[in-house]
């Protein structure tokens, strides 16, 4: 099993002919993703050509897209001044799980973004994330497939590369993955550490989390939280972001020491104080995972 | 992006929040002359983009053209925090009667804009928070609504015990949330909101941070970047579209992706190295990143070598390599550099850095402690 997507996932990419959407629409379809369709404005009636022949038909809505296809997942790659509208119309189109992977979306946008997905019981991924990929099944984002292999391991991460960092020690040593799920470096984002940790925990197939947090808010103290009073299953745990100074974001919008609020020192105690054995260099994350496995 | 305290009290007197006159100068001349012009005793401010100017001897009183010349000049030669004092405001100095805290951010927990109002005002607000969280009282805001008005009332009642303080203080509230929607701030705050004898309220101090992510939409907001409040190297670099901070160590670095920039400078520290910026060249596929985050790097003389470490996910490793050979032949790199690339394309990369000359790895342990090896040598 897997968490989020699997292969029953219908996939629709919104902003599919865009320069990002077309180059990882063909590296889903590549990766074996069910894409069902694409949303352009104004491209409706065309149709996307994937690798291998594969055509993907267009349209100008998601209503009309999941009307036309069964979509149950929607990704999005529009730019930011409209992604916030794109979200809000993929949740009234009755998308299941919308994985908005658009960087820079204004943050006072995501404050109402965030009640109207809520109300419609729709689950968000992002925005700013890498989206997610359960190995052997089903990629949605921009996460490599290649780094991957199944296995019993959940990964979730506010970063991207860093992600693909651990991932790629945990496939070198022959640890695969059950679902990496990247949720965002955002300050405000649709899912949190806690509804990963909830999916992990009720998934037979995963037996060990690796959750990779950094700096900035109190997301990781209440994961950390959660996992003690929730979770039966061992959680390995990591923070970036011990050298960063204060009042400075570092590149996520969402990683800033406010004040003495954030920092990673405060983050890497909530975890040991809360039985998540923490990886002081990212290479320590094998041992860490081998000895809970 | 930070603005200036004279720019946020504009913002405010735009939105129609009472705020006393006061004009910027950049000389201790035009001090004097705005001084001269308001009469009395104003109070010289330092413009700069950090907290605890008055601790810093970056706030002052001043009694007169002479005075106010001496004390402008003094404020302007002061650094405050690393940052050099370039403009101060000056503005009359208040009768107050009580001072109290007004604030909105946008608040990460309840995804929602969130008031924080205090009596104790004056002071910073995280000390409050710290030291006694009961003086703060909180309300969340949906912004579907906006702040209404029995909330602002609410939260004004908090602060105020007279009614006419209370309704001039629920109306600055109203003024201060439109403000903050309308300049797209993930934090405005009136500090402190005063109250003079005859009883006005009015607001003497304030701090507004932009969320950068507005800028775009916002050029009348854009417009308000003084780039010469910020460190020289962080402008080009945000005109480069790279994200790059300078920190005081000796081992520069190149990363793609935030979170794996900021465990590089991490396992720096780990390994007994201290990094000397953080830089994001970003997802994107193009060598001029590259030339361009050395071209920035370079430029610190503090940096004793310079460490690649890249994942390619969608950047693509043999773009990097390319990057890193045209920097060489652009620029005279006088420090060495080592380098680690993964993920796509890395034997193409490979091989184009060993035709240049050049080693690389594949580990990001074996890089920085090579790149640790090398500072504590040179």
């Amino acid at each position: 099993m897997s968490i989020l997507i699997d292969r029953d996932t219908r996939l629709l990419v919104q902003g599919i002919t865009g320069r990002d959407g077309s180059f990882h629409t063909r590296q889903m379809l590549e990766y074996g993703t069910a894409v069902v369709g694409g949303v352009t404005p104004g491209k409706g009636g065309q149709s996307f050509a994937g690798p291998d022949d594969r055509s993907v038909p267009i349209f100008d809505t998601v209503a009309e897209a999941v009307a036309a296809t069964a979509a149950n997942t929607s990704v999005i790659y529009v730019p930011p001044a409209f992604a916030a509208d794109a979200m809000m119309e993929a949740a009234d189109a009755g998308i299941a799980l919308i994985v908005a992977i658009t960087e820079g979306v204004p943050v006072l946008d995501m404050t109402r973004v965030y009640p109207f997905v809520m109300e419609k019981g729709v689950r968000l991924l992002g925005p700013n994330c890498p989206g997610l990929i359960s190995p052997g099944k089903a990629k949605v984002g921009i996460m490599p497939g290649s780094i991957v292999q199944p296995g019993p391991v959940g990964v979730v991460s506010r970063s991207g590369t860093l992600t693909y960092e651990f991932v790629y020690l945990l496939t070198q040593a022959g640890i695969g993955q059950t679902t990496c799920v990247g949720i965002g470096g955002d300050p405000i984002n649709g899912t949190s550490f806690i509804d990963c940790l909830e999916a992990f925990e009720q998934d037979p197939e995963t037996k060990a989390v690796v959750i990779m947090g950094e700096i900035g808010g109190t997301d990781e103290q209440q994961a950390a939280e959660y996992v003690r009073s929730r979770m039966s299953k061992p959680v390995v745990g990591f923070i970036a972001g011990q050298t960063a100074p204060p009042g400075r974001r570092m590149g996520h919008a969402g990683a800033i020491i406010s004040g003495s609020a954030g920092t990673a020192a405060e983050k890497i105690d909530a975890f040991e104080e809360n039985g998540i054995a923490v990886a002081r260099k990212p290479s320590d994350v094998v041992g860490l995972i081998q000895r809970v496995l | 992006m930070n603005i200036h305290e004279y720019q946020a009290r504009d913002i405010l007197r735009a939105h129609g929040v009472p705020v006393p006159p006061g004009e910027v100068a950049a000389t201790a001349e035009e001090a004097e002359r705005i001084a001269a012009r308001l009469g009395g005793t104003v109070v010289i401010k330092a413009q700069v983009h950090a907290g605890g100017r008055g601790k810093a001897g970056g706030v002052k009183l001043a009694t007169g053209r002479a005075e106010a010349r001496e004390k402008a000049a003094a404020i302007l030669a002061l650094t405050i925090k690393g940052l050099p004092v370039r403009q101060v405001l000056v503005a009359p100095a208040e009768d107050i009667a009580s001072e109290a805290y007004v604030g909105i951010i946008v608040d990460r927990a309840s995804r929602r804009p969130v008031f924080m109002v205090s009596r104790e005002g004056g002071v910073d607000i995280e000390e409050v928070a710290a030291t006694n969280p009961a003086a703060i009282v909180r309300l969340a805001v949906d912004p579907r609504y906006g702040l209404l008005s029995f909330q602002a009332y609410q939260l004004a009642t908090a602060l105020y015990d007279d009614i006419q303080q209370q309704r001039a203080c629920a109306r600055i509230l109203q003024q201060l949330y439109a403000a903050f929607m309308a300049s797209g701030a993930s934090l405005a705050e009136i500090n402190p909101l005063v109250t003079t004898p005859d009883g006005t309220v009015k607001a003497l101090d304030a701090k507004f941070n932009i969320d950068d992510n507005e800028l775009d939409r916002r050029p009348d907001i854009e417009a308000l970047r003084d780039v010469g409040a910020e460190p020289e190297g962080e402008t080009i670099a945000r005109e480069a579209g790279l994200t790059f901070i300078k920190l005081d160590g000796d081992i520069g670095n190149v990363v793609n992706g935030a979170g794996l920039a900021m465990a590089t400078m991490d396992l720096i520290k780990y390994y007994g190295g201290e990094p000397a910026n953080f830089l994001d060249i970003g997802g994107s596929s193009n060598p001029e990143k590259v030339v361009n985050a050395l071209r920035i790097i370079t430029s610190d003389e503090n940096v004793k070598v310079i460490c690649f470490n890249i994942f390619g996910g969608i950047t693509r490793c043999d773009d990097v390599a390319n990057g890193i050979v045209a920097a060489t032949r652009q620029i005279d790199i006088k420090v060495p550099l080592v380098i680690r690339l993964t993920g796509t394309n890395e034997q193409l990369a490979l091989q184009i850095l060993e035709r240049a000359g050049f080693n690389a790895t594949t580990s990001m342990d074996e890089v920085v402690q090579r790149a640790v090896e090398l500072a504590q040598q040179a």
